[in-house]
């Protein structure tokens, strides 16, 4: 059980004396076991967002509940992917995903028994011992999220995962952490900037404005699971994305 | 023949055995420089084209060495001179190691003593070393105060910019994990700092080796700084020779040792590519 909530969440900074708003007050209800995605043009606040839930940054007002209790400016919470993949170079792939079970103080032994089995299941088999540099941006990112899963929080945060790989891989990817969702039962906040990404993945979309970000819209996505390439024909998922893709133009529009 | 492929063999370029060639053969060509170079210098003084008075040769330089060794006090000489340098070195380059460290952990400390670090640096520390003798006396101490003073500074200053290198993302990471500061000090910052220090280690234990020198130039009864300075006073320019000599196989040593101690350092790290 794990259900969080925003609750009129808003970020200031000052620039050139100015107050500069980078995340309008926002509300908003992530239910336990959800994929729920938010899309909106870049620089409209979402990582500005996460980095709230994430408890890395203070919010000008507002508070993060999880569960009910008051997580704001607490991090360690949720699982937090960031936009980079961050993997430290000096350290193999292995050594990289146990990182939160060392801080939390499980011996590095039992860590690596531990994220073993995680990494030969979820496509890293065979590159355990391989450093980051070594490594596809695919298999990098997959190296990042098994971190986060390893971290076993029960909401975990993925901002622009897949943003910079190319579309064949994201496709891969995306099957991926389907599975990988499906495996967990975790709950997912997905930031992305694809549209056919957020339908294909989610079960609710929350499309933000140009900055400063608000939620604008929050789109059901009704489209049944498994997902698949198939999905990507079905009609539905074509009338979502003709909706959501004149959203963001008049988002785009209305920020020149 | 090795090199001729069968028809229906595949041909498979293997670059290491290019490298492994090559290697040897600037190997024997190292060598056969090394050989010339000691031929020459034997060859022109017995000649007289040089003057065996300020050149010495090969051959007088092992004599001497040997007699130096056997009846005089050559490898105390040595044992005295590297040791006062190894301490120096460590002791400092430590010493500059942490306290470069130090300054991750407090911005408002860091400013305040950053300007000082750097005047410090400016220092001509070998100037000093008068002053220091009179110190720490004319025994072992000055000499390994000299070699901390003129290693801890680049240590310092070396481990400060790996700190300043540090990529703050790594550190929110870390955080989002649940990380303290010690735990973000521990597997971030150090790890971080350790190929900064390492590039300076050669350099180090060439200034600690100086310092060391110096102080025995100023006074000293033992090493093998004092020994060159006596030999030059008596004029006899065979033994400055050796001196310098046994100086340039201690500093290869050392720094033998330091290729070493890198390799140590940087283990478990991606080769770089
Ligand atoms: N530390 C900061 N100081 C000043 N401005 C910032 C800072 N972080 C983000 N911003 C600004 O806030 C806005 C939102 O940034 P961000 O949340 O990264 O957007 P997104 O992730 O949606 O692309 C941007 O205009 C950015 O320039
Ligand atoms: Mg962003």
């Amino acid at each position: 059980m794990s259900e969080l909530e925003i609750a009129g969440c808003s970020k200031y900074y000052k620039k050139n004396g100015e107050p500069m708003c980078a995340l309008a007050e926002t509300d908003l209800h992530v239910k336990n076991g959800r994929f729920v995605s938010i899309i909106g043009p870049s620089g409209c606040g979402k990582s500005t967002l996460f980095n709230i839930i994430a408890g890395l940054i203070r919010p000008s007002g507002g508070h993060v509940l999880l569960d009910g209790k008051d997580i704001t400016q607490e991090s360690g919470h949720v699982g937090y992917m960031l936009q980079k993949d961050l993997l430290l170079p000096w350290r193999s792939i292995l050594d990289n995903v146990i990182i939160g079970l060392e801080i939390r103080g499980v011996s590095k032994k039992q860590a690596r028994e531990r994220a073993l089995p995680m990494l030969k299941n979820y496509g890293l088999g065979g590159f355990e011992y391989d450093h980051p540099d070594a490594l596809s941006g695919g298999m990098r990112q997959r190296a990042g999220l098994i971190r986060t899963l390893l971290y076993d929080k029960d909401v975990i945060l993925l901002d622009e995962p897949f943003g910079a790989l190319d579309a064949q891989t994201r496709m891969q990817m995306q099957n991926w952490l389907l599975d990988i969702w499906k495996d967990f039962k975790k709950t997912v906040l997905f930031v992305t900037h694809d549209i056919d990404e957020a339908i294909y993945l989610s079960d609710e979309i929350h499309v933000f404005t140009h900055r400063p970000g608000r939620i604008k819209a929050t789109i059901e996505v009704d489209l049944p699971r498994p997902r698949s390439e198939k999905t990507l024909m079905n009609d539905r998922f074509l009338t979502l994305k003709k909706e959501l893709l004149l959203m963001l133009r008049e988002e785009q529009v209305s920020s020149n | 023949m090795s090199d001729q492929l069968k028809d229906n063999e595949p041909f498979i370029e293997d670059p290491s055995v290019r490298t492994t060639k090559l290697r040897r053969r600037a190997f024997v060509g190292q060598v056969l420089v090394g050989v010339i170079i000691l031929f020459l210098w034997e060859f022109l003084t017995r000649l007289g084209w040089l003057d065996s008075y300020y050149w010495s040769s090969p051959s007088t330089i092992v004599r001497t060495g040997w007699k130096a060794i056997t009846q005089g006090t050559l490898l105390q000489d040595l044992a005295y001179t590297s040791g006062s340098t190894i301490l120096g070195f460590v002791s400092g380059t430590a010493a500059g190691y942490i306290l470069g460290l130090s300054f991750w952990w407090s911005e408002l400390y860091s400013r305040i003593f950053e300007p000082y670090m750097i005047a410090f640096n400016a220092i001509p520390k070998l100037a000093l070393a008068p002053v220091l003798v009179i110190m720490f006396g004319i025994g072992f101490d000055s000499k390994v105060v000299l070699a901390f003073l003129m290693t801890i500074i680049v240590a310092a200053i070396a481990a400060c910019s790996g700190v300043q290198s540090v990529d703050r993302d790594l550190e929110k990471m870390l955080v989002s994990l649940g990380a303290k500061r010690r735990h973000v000090f521990m597997k971030v910052v150090v790890p971080t700092t350790i190929p900064w220090i390492v590039s300076i280690l050669k350099i180090n234990i060439s200034l600690a080796l100086a310092g060391t020198i110096v102080g025995e130039f100023i006074s000293s009864r033992q090493g093998i700084g004092r020994m060159i300075l006596y030999a030059g006073q008596v004029l006899n320019i065979d033994l400055v020779w050796v001196g310098v000599v046994a100086l340039s196989l201690l500093s290869i040593v050392m720094y033998l040792g330091t290729v070493w101690l890198e390799h140590v350092l940087m283990k478990g790290r991606a080769p770089k590519s």
